[in-house]
C-alpha cells in the first residue's frame, strides 16, 4: 500500500454485479480513494504474530443437536414476492440459449 | 408529565396492576401522540393503528382474565424497519425491498410477543443500516425532535426521534457500529447494545454479521433492562448466539449493586475532534461518579484511533457478501431492463441501492478482492485482535469505562451528506465496542448551550450488563436529564 491507493472502479463493479452511471463512478472514485488513503493508518501498527480476529467470541464449529424436519411455508407464501412469478415459481429472463 | 406516552415502562406497568389504565388506552395515546407530531418528526415508515389496538385489546383481555404476563404486557414498542414483523413490511428503508411483507416474526419479536409487549410501527432508518443521520433512508430524512433542523443520529435514527417525540413507550433498533447508542445520545434518550451473542440475530436484516446486535431504547435504564431481560437468550436458529452458564437477573443487579465503582476514563476518547461543550459535560459525569465515592482511573485503549479504518473495513467486506442475496431474482426489486441474467442483477442493483449502500458493497469487495485481501481485510482483522486486547487489559483494572457516546451533539441536516469520511468519523466513539463486542449503554448527561442532549457512554465487560446497567442507573437517578422531553 505504498503507492496511492487507487480503485479500479469498472473491475470492482463487475465483481459486485452493480450497475453504476459514469456519474456515481466518478463521484465513488474520488471518494473512495479518500477512505482508502484513511485506511493507511493501518500501517502504522505492527501485526507481526496477531491471530486475526473474526468474531467476538472464541466459539467454533457449532453443530445442531438433531434436525427435527417441522413445518415450512406454504410456496405460494414465498413465491408471491417475486418481482414476477407463475405457478408457485419465479419467472427470471432467459439465460441459456 | 402526566401523558401516558411520555410514561415509562416501569410507571406504566404499575398503572396497568393497579387498573388505573388499559393497554388500549396507553396504545390509543401513542396512536394519537403519533398523528400530532409526526408530520414533524418523520420517526415512522409505516404504521399500523388497527393492528396495535387489536394486540392491546388481547392484553386487556388477558388481563381482565388474571393472566397478565409481566411489565412488558400491553406496551407499545416501535421497531426498526430491519427486524422482520409477521405481515408487516420490512423494508431496510431501501427501493430495494419495497414490497417486501415479512412472513415471519424476527426472534426478539417472538420474545417480546411472549412478554405480552404491543408491537407497533416501522420506524426509519438510513438504508439497510449504513449512515449515522437517517439521512440515507430511501423514503425521507428523519428529524431530531429537540431541533428539527438537525439529523436525529444513525442508523436507527427513527428509533431515537420516536422515543424523544413521544411516538413509543420503548423501540427497538440495531447497532453495527453505534447505531442504537449514537442516535440516543443525540436525542436524548437512553439507548442499548447488548454483548455479542447475547440477543438472537435471527429475523435481523444482516449487514455486518459479526458486529450487528439488537437492542433497546428507552426512557430509563431500568426500561432498557426489562427489555433484554426479555429479549436475551440461545436461539437455534442463529448459531452466534451465547447462552450464559448462569441466567441474569438485571432487576435484582439494579436493586442490589450500588457501588462505588472503579471506572475507567481511557484518554484517547477526548483528544482530537471532540466538541468542547461534550468534553466538559462528560468531564462532569465523571466528577460525578468521583463524588459518589468511585474510583476513577485513568486507562489507555492505545489501538482506538485505528477503530474506524478497522469497522469500514471489517463491516463493508461483510455487507458486501451479505448483500448479494439481493439480487432482483426472488422479493426484491427487479429491473425493466433485465434481459438475461447479469443484467438481471446488475439493473436491480443499481436501481435498488441508494449512494451509501453503493459506496460499501465497492469498498467491501475490493478489500476482499485477489491482491488486495492481505493489505486490508487480513491486517483489518488482526487489529481487531489488538483493539480486543486493548479492553481485556483495561477491564483487569476496572469494572466499567466511561467516555462521550458521540463526538458532537446533533448536526445540521446535509452538513456531512457528501462527505462520506467526516460522517464515518461520527461513531468514533462507539465502534470499538462492536469490535470487541462488549456491551454498551448511552444514557442522557445533559444539553449544550443551544438545548442539544449530550450522551454519556458506559462501557461493560463481555456479558457484563448487570454491573453495565447498575453504573449507568446510579448516574441517572441522581439526575433528571432522563425525564426532559422536547417542545414541539
Amino acid at each position: 500500500m505504498s503507492e496511492t491507493p487507487h480503485i479500479d472502479i469498472d473491475y470492482v463493479a463487475n465483481l459486485a454485479r452493480l450497475d453504476l452511471s459514469e456519474e456515481e463512478k466518478a463521484k465513488l472514485g474520488s471518494q473512495l480513494d479518500d477512505i482508502l488513503g484513511y485506511f493507511d493508518k493501518l500501517n502504522t501498527v505492527d501485526v507481526e504474530g496477531v491471530e486475526p480476529m473474526a468474531h467476538a467470541h472464541k466459539v467454533f464449529n457449532v453443530w445442531r443437536e438433531g434436525d427435527e424436519p417441522g413445518e415450512t411455508y406454504a410456496p405460494e407464501v414465498l413465491t408471491k414476492m417475486a418481482p414476477e412469478h407463475r405457478d408457485n415459481q419465479v419467472v427470471v429472463p432467459k439465460v441459456v440459449e | 408529565m402526566s401523558d401516558l406516552h411520555f410514561k415509562t415502562i416501569t410507571e406504566l406497568a404499575a398503572m396497568l396492576a393497579a387498573g388505573e389504565t388499559t393497554s388500549v388506552a396507553i396504545t390509543q395515546a401513542v396512536i394519537d401522540r403519533t398523528a400530532a407530531v409526526d408530520d414533524k418528526v418523520k420517526a415512522f415508515l409505516s404504521s399500523d393503528a388497527d393492528d396495535a389496538l387489536a394486540q392491546a385489546k388481547a392484553s386487556d383481555e388477558r388481563r381482565a382474565a388474571g393472566k397478565a404476563i409481566g411489565p412488558l404486557d400491553g406496551i407499545p414498542i416501535g421497531i426498526k424497519d430491519t427486524l422482520a414483523v409477521k405481515d408487516q413490511p420490512l423494508r431496510c428503508a431501501s427501493k430495494m425491498l419495497e414490497n417486501y411483507v415479512s412472513p415471519f416474526d424476527a426472534t426478539c419479536i417472538v420474545k417480546l410477543r411472549e412478554a405480552g409487549a404491543v408491537i407497533w410501527g416501522r420506524l426509519n432508518m438510513d438504508e439497510f443500516a449504513m449512515g449515522s443521520s437517517t439521512e440515507n433512508s430511501a423514503y425521507h430524512t428523519t428529524c431530531n425532535p429537540w431541533d428539527l433542523e438537525t439529523i436525529p443520529g444513525g442508523s436507527s435514527g427513527g428509533s431515537a426521534a420516536a422515543m424523544a417525540a413521544g411516538e413509543a413507550i420503548a423501540t427497538l433498533g440495531t447497532d453495527t457500529g453505534g447505531s442504537i447508542r449514537q442516535p440516543a445520545a443525540l436525542c436524548g434518550v437512553v439507548g442499548m447494545k447488548p454483548t455479542y451473542g447475547l440477543i438472537s440475530r435471527y429475523g435481523l436484516v444482516a449487514f455486518a454479521s459479526s458486529l450487528d446486535q439488537v437492542g433497546p431504547f428507552a426512557r430509563t435504564v431500568e426500561d432498557a433492562a426489562l427489555l433484554m431481560q426479555a429479549m436475551l437468550g440461545k436461539d437455534p436458529l442463529d448459531s452466534t448466539s451465547i447462552e450464559q452458564p448462569e441466567a441474569p437477573d438485571y432487576a435484582a443487579a439494579l436493586k442490589e449493586k450500588k457501588g462505588p465503582w472503579k471506572l475507567g476514563v481511557p484518554a484517547e476518547f477526548f483528544g482530537e475532534g471532540i466538541d468542547p461543550e461534550v468534553k466538559a459535560n462528560i468531564e462532569k459525569a465523571i466528577d460525578w461518579y468521583k463524588s459518589q465515592g468511585c474510583e476513577i482511573v485513568n486507562i489507555s485503549l492505545p489501538h482506538s484511533e485505528l477503530a474506524v479504518p478497522v469497522y469500514y473495513i471489517v463491516a463493508t467486506a461483510e455487507a458486501s457478501s451479505n448483500l448479494a442475496r439481493f439480487d432482483g431474482v426472488r422479493y426484491t426489486h427487479r429491473s425493466e431492463e433485465s434481459k438475461d441474467a447479469m443484467t438481471l442483477f446488475t439493473k436491480s442493483r443499481g436501481e435498488g441501492f441508494g449512494d451509501e449502500v453503493k459506496r460499501r458493497i465497492i469498498l467491501g469487495t475490493y478489500v476482499l478482492s485477489s491482491g488486495y485481501y492481505d493489505a486490508y481485510y487480513l491486517r483489518a482483522q488482526k487489529v481487531r485482535r489488538l483493539i480486543l486486547s486493548d479492553f481485556e487489559k483495561a477491564f483487569e483494572q476496572v469494572d466499567a469505562i466511561l467516555t462521550p457516546t458521540s463526538p458532537t451533539p446533533a448536526f445540521k441536516r446535509g452538513e456531512r451528506a457528501d462527505d462520506p469520511l467526516a460522517m464515518y468519523l461520527s461513531d468514533i466513539y462507539t465502534i470499538s465496542v462492536n469490535l470487541a463486542g462488549l456491551p454498551a449503554i448511552s444514557i442522557p448527561s445533559g444539553f449544550t448551550e443551544s438545548g442539544l442532549p449530550i450522551g454519556l457512554q458506559v462501557i461493560g465487560k463481555a456479558f457484563g450488563e448487570a454491573d453495565m446497567f447498575a453504573v449507568a442507573n446510579a448516574f441517572e437517578k441522581a439526575h433528571d436529564y432522563a425525564q426532559q422531553t422536547p417542545k414541539l
